[in-house]
């Protein structure tokens, strides 16, 4: 179900923002016992459905782009009222004081808040298994996880309990789990959308992504909520970059030389009859050539844990979250963050720490630094040939619950979606089929990188390559 | 990494750790310090300059502020140890006794 289609319901009066809530509240009864996607669930969603029932009923075409529809919302984005965990021991009673910006603008828009989502602690991961109030399980093989970190979110529209969901993407931890869950998972352009009122992990990497249906639904979500906002001074205007354009077919790089990095066969077999399918239809696959790219992972866990060490100072027991009494001050810090980080969060503090301290800063973090730059300069002249680049979202479809135990293993999931992080570039994660394990058929995804602020061309051409393809209204 | 080593990490990040954990985390870190070490070798650029896109050091004037005490109830109502409009905290100079 996608956000066009229920509007389209909505407004004829056939099926009722009360019909739709009422229906995702009853996924959730049933199976959110099992999947851990919703962490709250919020009962004054009943009243925001009969408010835009009551709207549509009255204003019709007219209403606002987002009057109804359903929406999942990640533990790490503020909504004033209620708590905001990050899956958090230390924000477990943690209530939000204000509306995120992401939320103001799509509550202004009309969207009904039907829970908040499970994630990994802080965003640190990338299977929903390092939340401290339990994992997530995939609804397509509950055996399996739903990638992450955003996995709540992505479980709760892939069971049917919300018909879009935010997310937030540090490395990936929008992408992956939406190609781990069969969905579009979107991450704009660095500064395309607020992050006011969103719990900080790398502030230099951070955005808010949507997980959605349909690349229509994602361009919907991202009219309403993209823009200007003078509480986050890295967000965009239509100057900060120059305007790309939209074509009728597309150019794409393919970066071939990096597929090789542990690509299970299938996935790889996926991959390529996309590009067939692309061909066929009058878009242009080439190959192309990005050295760097194999580089992010490494540069991604410098800069990473380096901005956490910093941006998770602030939970010191002091102002807001656990305290946990010492015998002074200093044993407050000590104790507090000892029992209200779990142990990913402690593992990248200190590694952020260590690449921070002095003697090590010029080794470490400047010359990922610096690698990050080059890798924009190599990702920009590419694009003066291609008008996207493609990889898989990921090399394997959705692993088992338990199965990455090593954190290094389980770092390596985000190979392909880290340097659009890194690099700033917009990305998105299609649906590409799937591949059967165990019996199941698990969905893949393909990524697509645009230049700088390509936002539309990536909805112009994924809309083209798969909304329409598939028929998906 | 030896275990003295991230014992004094965890000190100046301010985290308890256990005896157990710091074993674990000498051998994670050790780890990933082993991977990530692998970009010492790419050269090149004089691109040295740390920004993350075209915007830097964006300042806007400090106008318009909200009411007062609009938030502030609710702001000390998330601290842990309050003694009416104040927050309260731990001496941070000890007397020598």
């Amino acid at each position: 179900m996608t956000i066009t289609e229920l509007r389209k319901k909505f407004i004829e009066g056939s099926y009722t923002p009360v019909h739709a809530l009422d229906d995702m509240r009853a996924v959730i009864e049933k199976r959110n016992g099992e999947i851990n996607a919703f962490l709250d669930v919020y009962d004054d969603a009943r009243v925001e459905a009969e408010s835009a029932t009551a709207r549509f009923a009255a204003e019709g075409e007219s209403a606002p782009s987002l009057l109804g529809q359903p929406i999942a919302v990640k533990h790490n984005i503020l909504i004033k009222g209620k708590r905001a965990t990050a899956a958090s021991k230390i924000l477990e009673h943690y209530v939000a004081p204000y509306d995120a910006t992401i939320i103001a603008r799509m509550r202004e828009a009309g969207a009904t808040f039907i829970g908040g989502t499970n994630l990994d602690e802080f965003a640190m991961g990338s299977s929903t298994e390092n939340s401290a109030f339990g994992v997530t399980r995939n609804p397509i093989d509950p055996s399996r996880v739903p990638g992450g970190s955003s996995g709540g979110s992505a479980a709760a529209v892939a069971m049917g309990a919300a018909v879009a969901s935010l997310g937030t993407d540090t490395g990936g931890s929008v992408r992956l789990p939406a190609s781990f869950c069969g969905l579009v998972g979107f991450k704009p352009t660095y500064g395309g959308i607020s992050r006011h009122g969103v719990i900080a992990m790398g502030s230099s990497l951070d955005q808010v992504g949507t997980m959605t249906n349909s690349v229509r639904d994602a361009e919907i979500i991202f009219s309403a909520v993209s823009g200007k906002d003078r509480f986050d001074a890295t967000t965009i205007t239509p100057e900060t970059y120059p305007r790309v354009s939209l074509k009728d077919h597309y150019r794409i790089g393919v970066p071939r030389d990096f597929l090789s990095v542990g690509m299970e066969p299938d996935v790889l077999v996926r991959f390529d009859e996309t590009i067939e399918a692309l061909t066929k239809a009058g878009h242009e696959v080439v190959d192309v050539s990005l050295p760097l790219m194999k580089r992010g992972l490494a540069a991604y866990y410098i800069v990473m844990p380096a901005e956490v060490s910093s941006n998770l100072a602030r939970y010191d027991g002091v102002r807001f979250g656990l305290h946990v009494d010492g015998a002074n001050l200093l044993e407050d810090y000590f104790k507090s963050r000892a029992e209200g980080f779990g142990a990913e969060v402690k593992r990248r503090v200190l590694l952020g720490t260590y690449v921070l301290s002095s003697g090590y800063y010029d080794a470490y973090y400047g010359k990922a630094e610096q690698v990050r730059r080059m890798m924009r300069d190599e990702m920009n002249t590419v694009f003066k040939d291609v008008d996207l680049v493609m990889t898989p979202t990921s090399a394997a479809p959705a692993f088992k619950i338990g199965e990455k135990s090593d954190p290094l293993s389980m770092y390596l999931a985000d190979i392909f979606t880290v340097s659009a992080n890194l690099t700033g570039a917009p990305a998105i994660s299609i649906p590409a089929g799937t591949v059967e394990r165990e019996g199941i058929q698990l969905p893949v995804g393909v990524q697509y990188i645009a230049p700088h602020a390509g936002d539309e061309r990536l909805f112009d051409f994924g809309k083209k390559a798969y909304d329409h393809a598939l028929g998906i209204g | 990494m030896k275990r003295e080593d991230i014992e004094h990490l965890a000190k100046l990040a301010r985290i308890g750790i256990t005896d157990a954990e710091a074993d674990t985390l000498a051998t994670d870190v050790t780890n990933v310090l082993s991977y990530i070490s692998e970009i010492e070798d790419i050269s090149g650029g004089e691109a040295s300059e740390k920004q993350v896109g075209p915007l830097h050091t964006i300042m806007r004037p400090d106008t318009d502020p909200h009411e007062g005490n609009v938030y502030t109830e609710d702001l000390l109502k998330a601290a842990p140890n309050r003694d009416g409009r104040y927050v309260k905290v731990k001496k941070i100079i000890e007397e020598k006794s």
